[in-house]
């Protein structure tokens, strides 16, 4: 079938704020669609309301609306746009639902807006319990016996019935939320009321458990003529009970015959048939390790995470696929972009092993409870592609930037056999140590198997890799043996760890001798056919003893430039789409610049690891050795690292003792910026004050610098990203505290002891070319100095700070970068209390603000410094020097946080960033932005207008204000003794008391629990002895779908935000901001 | 121990040896085939023929023998990267190179598969030794001689059964002759209620057109479909039968060739679970298992006598054939599977209702 012409303008929707179960696969889905859509003409409006994405970029989408994602802004984009057609299946489950309500209310009826990529009906068969299950048994497809309970009674009676543990699995939820395996009736009566309240619909699925069977998902994409091609398999390492995105997951399968494997695949076909999908769709199987049985879990009929995996996996590009069959292609029609000769009607064929490891958040939340259940809580996760499993494992541990490399990064050689048994029957995310630990131990694999369920296969291979360990220990370090712990991938590092060899002490040495021995990494492509056609995609992955194909282009008269784009690694909370945002767009940059570009990245889930956003491709760890394999082969002419944050940062060293030239500022300057004497001395001479602090390496030097400084007191280790380990000091005991932690996490670096200042926090970010400098704009953060800034509500322009600030702010702005020769990009935090302005953080790089400012100031900064790394000066660009003029626009960056995912995490805020997300609400006064911003991040109040306060004693006065504000909206509040006694005397009048958690009920908790509460304001005294009732409240809000605020400056930006409600809504295209700077 | 490949072209690969030490000189071919290893090893279409798997892990879950095509394996050698240390499936019987030691298949591990891979699909389909001795100075050029001097021949002879056996069943009557064929074929049948009757390649046509079928399945089989004139010639007669014929891939090629058809070796083959064909009737696309080094010229049938009903997407190549004004149809990949994709099983199906319309 030919394209279908009556599709002229199509409305793609996006999946919002990342959160933990909907990352940035969708970012890289929906960026891949709508330059597919664009390539065959078609006028593309975007709807999300995330700001961090490349999708909402006037480069992707001819019409962008960073607004959020509800039914009404929905229909008033309709309404602006009217477009003709609707994608929904881009956006994840957020965005298939925000269609389907459109859909069912007949709005999208009303204005000729078809459906397109998928119906109504499909959605509903594939997405509602029952419709799903009706289908399945329609066409015979097994699914594990279940239920769909809308009252807990009856979820009682039918566990009963099909015997504990059951499954629950909440209708219409996001990553599983809600749901979980139970044991006991009590178990399922708390989760299964949980999971009816957080499910759309009311509804909750209660199932047969299958834990312990093999996970396998297959992702099939259908045609409008029926035309249906597997992409893919996986197989989730971890068994059933384990959701799939925290799963370690292999494709293709490794321990299904062919016949399981048709088995599947044949059913996959057949459901996807059924279903009448056309684009993709992702079916999860649970299939009996004894037996050709098997259930149907889930069919995702979407893209999804699993979907941009397969992609990565195989190089088949499913998003761009699904939206050419959107427009009415089918599957031959469609070229292999791959292959550039054969079809999108094929099945990959893969001549590698993927594996696919979570990366986990745990490093942030160290209180949580690491326990892995049906419940996802990965924030990211890594890929790596190796011709054996064994070094395809050790590459994704090496690329999770956690400092492990090798399965010996975790100790766990104090643990007896019994010890580490009962350790293997908890899955956390460190049981691959753990098992590896047991074959040390000796445990058997069929004992190993059968507490964990893990095929014997993997379980080998792990042992595999533990006894090459071995052999390293006690072998002597000949040709053959290094080879193969090369092919293994092991690091240089972790051989001359290992080796006895005195002559071996340090990486280097290894490296010496491997090239004594000729061994080097070769570089294979992913060209979806096993190299059965010749391809041209230059998308590769590294392997040893194996023959390169990579070609170097060598015609030295018209040889382009080459720079190297050091890509940012997993998303992690401090690390997110942000900084792919950046990468993607330094490498479009660097290609206008003429320069041939290469990226290296591990990431299978962003825009920066499309076959075609660079010349070339290497999915690879990124760390100094696999970054030199890549340099030797490539020699590049410079590299960039300024913008894959501080992944990239953290290999300048290397890549200078590699002999390449770093692009942008010196790394000498990064370095002063980072060393607190030399920036010490860089401020004194610029005369910029900064809050007074102090170096130090041990407890006792941080206590007698707390001491000189006055508490409160700042204590954080160097060189870390998004504030890990920082924490405000209140007294001796915090600091003692708080050095045991960052001594767990980074040793090798100062740590650093600051005065805490209270004031305003202030952050820009600016281009340098050394002498002259552009700054956006200032943007200013709602919660006072003390909140990470990536957690704090960020206004742009600067809404409360005097005009001599701001100038005080440019000043430093420009002397700070010019004194650190910055070329390229700066970010500054600045704390201002009344007129002074201290600085408080420098970080010569790109930040995580950089695409929301790029956005809502239409000024392409990253473009911009590359164009000065390339040379060029802003004087030349048309870029007048300072702050640009300030846009009519208010724009708020929401931070989003996944609290409720990860079970036992404090989510109070604080110096350590905790939210996984952003979304922004863009109008043109500040309340309406503010009002947006609330409600793309899930916050819509009032609902019942009952609230609860308890603020720490230093907050009471200013709770007053705040508390008489909310009642005047009509709010009840709840409050605990001190906290109500502080209210009524200051004349708060609709006070309710109430009883403390350890006290008789009705309590503080009850009332949480009885679900009439819109939101908590609980705020923590500071210091590391917080009062544990204050965790159990936030913890039960949390997870009951209550808001909770932990800042004053939140609490009184949400009243301003319901005081100044409005129906009307005014949207904003972001692609036709014009920019006030004439670039 | 270590063990060397010997292309016609001089390369030396060398790698570890497993299964048997044989040294054995054939045909080099490739399959991208993820799963069904088991399979491809006892497809009697490999007869003469090595296969290098491209998938870089084999023998992980083991062997079972209900997944043999044939009752032993016809492939010469296994050429893969790594041999796995551990079967693991709750089928499996056997380790793979057990297998191989029990059936005297040599093979090679160790080996760059795509870097051979590409040398296959770049110079073409070669001729190679799998041996544990590298022949130094002259008799390496001997060697070399005797490999390029190799010719697959006389394969179905080789491979097809001996005598004449039976499938009962209540259905129709299909008469299946044996090139090679592959054991699903007649288990496809039987699975939907036909009577099979296996007949040895080299049966006189009478002998089939007197058994009184409702229809003739052609099988699958090896080597250079032009070798068989004799089976040719019996097709020609089984064509002016008006029974009603389905073939596959082999048979195939010499029902074309039966029609005056030509036939040529294709540069490097087809052979994985990955094709796509086209059904040239409903204008669906297939996903196709093939296992194919020759190819029917369709341009070379007089259009008045065979149609193209199936091709190939990736490469134009014909992928089937409709006899016009006869219950004919023939196809080139295989809809029996066993390994790769259970897609084209509904060609059965049609077979059975084209003898069931003709009856």
């Amino acid at each position: 079938m030919p394209r279908n012409h009556d599709i002229k303008k199509v409305l793609v929707i996006g999946s919002g704020p990342i959160i933990i179960g909907q990352a940035a696969e969708f970012d890289y889905a929906g960026t891949q669609a709508c330059r597919s859509l664009r390539e065959e003409g078609v006028e593309v409006v975007l709807l999300n309301s995330n700001p961090a994405t490349i999708m909402t970029d006037k480069d992707i989408a001819d019409r962008v609306y960073i607004e959020p994602l509800t039914p009404a802004v929905l229909e008033g984009v309709i309404i602006k746009e009217m477009p003709d057609s609707l994608l929904p299946t881009l956006g994840g489950q957020a965005g298939l639902n925000l269609a389907m309500e459109l859909e069912e209310s007949g709005v999208l009826k009303k204005y000729g807006v078809r459906l397109i990529g998928t119906t109504a009906l499909t959605i509903k068969k594939a997405e509602d319990r029952e419709t799903f299950k009706e289908t399945m048994e329609k066409i015979g497809e097994p699914i594990a016996a279940s239920m769909v309970v809308e009252d807990i009674e009856t979820g009682v009676n039918y566990a009963q019935e099909i015997g504990y543990p059951v499954v629950l699995r909440p209708a219409y939820t996001l990553g599983g939320s809600g749901g979980g395996i139970v044991n006991n009736r009590q178990e399922l009566e708390v989760t299964l009321e949980n999971g009816l309240r957080l499910s759309r619909v009311g509804q909750v699925l209660v199932e047969r458990c299958i834990s312990g069977w093999k996970e396998i998902e297959y992702e099939v994409m259908r045609d409008n003529i029926g035309n249906v091609i597997t992409v893919c398999n996986m197989e989730n390492i971890d068994p059933v009970g384990i959701h799939t995105g925290d799963s370690a997951v292999v494709a293709p399968s490794q321990t299904l015959g062919d016949k399981e494997y048709q088995m599947l695949r044949s059913s996959a076909l057949r459901i996807i048939t059924e279903l009448g999908i056309t684009g993709g769709c992702n079916v999860q199987y649970a299939l009996n390790p004894e037996s050709f049985e098997y259930c149907v879990i889930e069919v995702n009929p979407r893209v999804s995470r699993s979907s941009a995996l397969a992609s990565k996996a195989t190089g088949y590009p499913i998003a761009k696929v699904a939206a050419k069959i959107a427009l009415g292609y089918n599957l031959d029609e469609i070229k292999n972009s791959v292959t550039g000769s054969t079809y999108a009607s094929f099945e990959p064929m893969l001549d590698y092993v993927v594996v696919k490891l979570p990366r986990l958040p745990f490093d942030k939340f160290i209180a949580a409870k690491r326990v892995l259940g049906t419940q996802m809580k990965a924030t990211g996760e890594v890929m790596s592609i190796c011709t054996n499993f064994e070094g395809a494992l050790m590459k994704a541990i090496r690329s999770l930037e956690q400092n492990v490399d090798s399965l010996l990064s975790y100790d766990y050689s104090s643990y007896d056999m019994e010890e580490l048994k009962e350790m293997l029957k908890k899955t956390d995310d460190r049981r691959m140590w753990i098992v590896a630990q047991a074959l040390r131990k000796g445990i058997s694999y069929s004992e190993i198997h059968d507490i964990t369920m893990i095929d014997l296969w993997f379980i080998k291979k792990v042992d595999n890799i533990v006894k090459l360990e071995n052999r390293l220990k006690e072998e002597k370090l000949d040709r053959e043996l290094l080879l193969k712990a090369k092919c293994m991938e092991f690091t240089d590092k972790l051989i001359s760890q290992l080796t006895p060899d005195n002559k071996i002490k340090c990486e280097s040495d290894v490296k010496r001798l491997r090239i004594k021995y000729g061994i080097h990494a070769a570089y294979k492509m992913v060209d979806t056919c096993a190299g059965e056609f010749e391809s041209q995609t230059p998308y590769y992955y590294s392997c040893y003893g194996s023959e390169n194909e990579v070609i170097i282009s060598e015609n030295a008269k018209d040889k382009k430039k080459k720079v190297l784009v050091i890509g940012s690694g997993p998303i992690r909370i401090g690390q997110g789409v942000e900084f792919d945002f950046c990468s993607v767009h330094c490498t479009w940059s660097f290609a206008k610049e003429g320069y041939e570009t290469i990226i290296i990245n591990n990431n299978p889930e962003t825009v920066s690891t499309d076959f075609d956003i660079a010349d070339k491709l290497y999915f690879e760890p990124l760390t100094s050795e696999d970054v030199e394999s890549v340099v030797r082969l490539e020699k590049p002419d410079a590299a960039v690292v300024q913008f894959g944050g501080q992944t990239a940062i953290k290999l300048t060293k290397d890549l200078l003792e590699m002999g390449v030239n770093i692009l942008g500022t010196s790394p000498e300057d990064v370095d002063a910026a980072e060393d607190r004497e030399k920036f010490d001395e860089i401020l004194e001479s610029c005369h910029i004050p900064r809050p007074e602090g102090r170096t130090v390496f041990t407890a006792e030097e941080a206590k007698a610098a707390a001491h000189a400084l006055d508490y409160p007191v700042l204590v954080r280790p160097s060189y870390v990203l998004g504030g890990q380990g920082m924490q405000i000091a209140v007294n001796d005991n915090d600091i003692d505290e708080f050095i045991g932690i960052i001594n767990r996490i980074a040793q090798e670096h100062p740590i650093l002891v600051d005065k805490y200042i209270v004031g305003k926090e202030i952050e820009v970010d600016a281009v340098c070319d050394g002498t002259d400098i552009l700054i956006p704009g200032i943007m200013e953060h709602i919660e006072r100095s003390g909140v990470h800034s990536g957690d704090s509500i960020s206004v742009y322009p600067a809404v409360s700070i005097s005009d001599k600030v701001k100038s005080k702010i440019v000043d430093y702005t420009k002397k700070l970068a010019t004194a650190l020769n910055v070329l390229g990009m700066i970010n500054i935090q600045f704390i201002a209390d009344k007129e002074d302005v201290y600085v408080i953080e420098v970080n010569p790089r790109s930040s995580r603000t950089v695409p929301y400012i790029s956005k809502v100031t239409g000024i392409p900064v990253v473009e911009i410094a590359v164009k000065v790394i390339c040379g060029k000066k802003l004087k030349d660009l048309g870029i007048t020097d300072g702050l640009q003029e300030e846009s009519d626009l208010t724009a708020i960056k929401m931070p989003v946080f996944s609290f409720e995912k990860i079970r036992g995490a404090d989510i109070s805020l604080g110096p350590e960033m905790k939210s996984t997300g952003e979304c922004l609400g863009i109008a043109k006064n500040f309340n309406e932005a503010l009002y947006k911003a609330f409600e793309g991040a899930g916050i819509k109040l009032p609902k019942y207008k009952n609230m609860i306060m308890t603020v720490k004693d230093s907050d009471k006065e200013e709770a007053v204000g705040i508390a008489k504000r909310f009642e005047a909206l009509g709010y009840r509040i709840f409050a605990t003794r001190g906290t109500a006694d502080a209210l009524e005397s200051g004349g708060v009048k609709r006070v309710r008391r109430i009883n403390k958690i350890e006290q008789e009920s009705p309590n503080l908790l009850d009332l949480i629990l009885g679900h009439e509460i819109d939101f908590v304001i609980d705020t923590p005294a500071q210091g590391a002895k917080r009062s544990h009732d204050g965790f159990i409240i936030r913890r039960n809000a949390v997870e009951t779908g209550v808001s909770v605020l932990t800042s004053l400056d939140t609490a009184s930006a949400l009243a301003a935000s319901m005081e100044n409600r409005s129906d009307h809504i005014e949207l904003v295209d972001i692609a036709k901001i014009k920019t006030r700077c004439t670039f | 121990m270590k063990a060397y490949l010997i292309l016609e072209d001089k390369t030396i690969f060398s790698g570890m040896g497993i299964g048997s030490d044989k040294e054995i000189v054939s045909e080099l071919v490739f399959n991208t085939s993820m799963t069904g290893y088991t399979e491809i090893l006892t497809d009697p279409s490999y007869a003469g023929q090595a296969v290098v798997m491209t998938y870089p892990i084999i023998g992980s879950y083991g062997v079972s023998y209900e997944d043999m095509e044939s009752v032993r394996p016809c492939a010469q050698a296994l050429i893969v990267r790594e041999l796995s240390d551990i079967s693991s499936n709750f089928r499996s019987r056997t380790g793979l190179e057990e297998f191989m030691f029990k059936y005297d298949i040599p093979g090679i591990s160790g080996i760059d598969t795509r870097h051979l891979t590409k040398k296959l699909r770049d110079y073409g389909t070669m001729n190679a030794m799998v041996t544990r001795k590298l022949p130094q100075g002259s008799d390496f050029d001997k060697v070399i001689e005797r490999i390029r001097a190799y010719r697959v021949k006389g394969v179905v002879e080789a491979v097809t059964c001996k005598k004449s056996y039976t499938l009962p069943g209540n259905g129709m009557k299909v008469a299946l002759l044996d090139c090679g064929a592959k054991d699903n074929i007649a288990k496809s049948l039987h699975k939907r209620g036909c009577h099979v009757t296996v007949w040895p390649a080299f049966t006189e046509a009478q002998t089939i057109i007197d058994s009184k079928p409702d229809g003739i399945m052609l099988s699958n089989g090896p080597g250079d479909p032009k070798e068989n004139t004799q089976i040719i010639k019996q097709i020609k007669k089984l064509y002016d039968s008006d029974i009603p014929i389905f073939a596959i891939c082999l048979g195939h090629q010499l029902m074309a060739l039966a029609l005056g058809g030509d036939t040529y070796k294709l540069k490097y083959g087809h052979r994985g679970g990955n094709h796509p064909v086209k059904d040239h009737e409903t204008g669906r696309t297939y996903i196709t298992s093939q296992n194919h080094g020759y190819a029917v010229d369709e341009k070379s049938l007089d259009k008045s006598v065979a149609q193209a009903a199936f091709t190939n997407v990736n490469d134009g190549t014909n992928e089937g054939l409709r006899y016009i004004g006869k219950n004919i149809f023939t196809v080139q990949y295989h809809p029996e599977a066993c390994p790769g994709p259970h897609d084209s099983d509904y060609l059965f199906d049609k077979f059975i209702k084209m003898m069931e319309d003709n009856r």
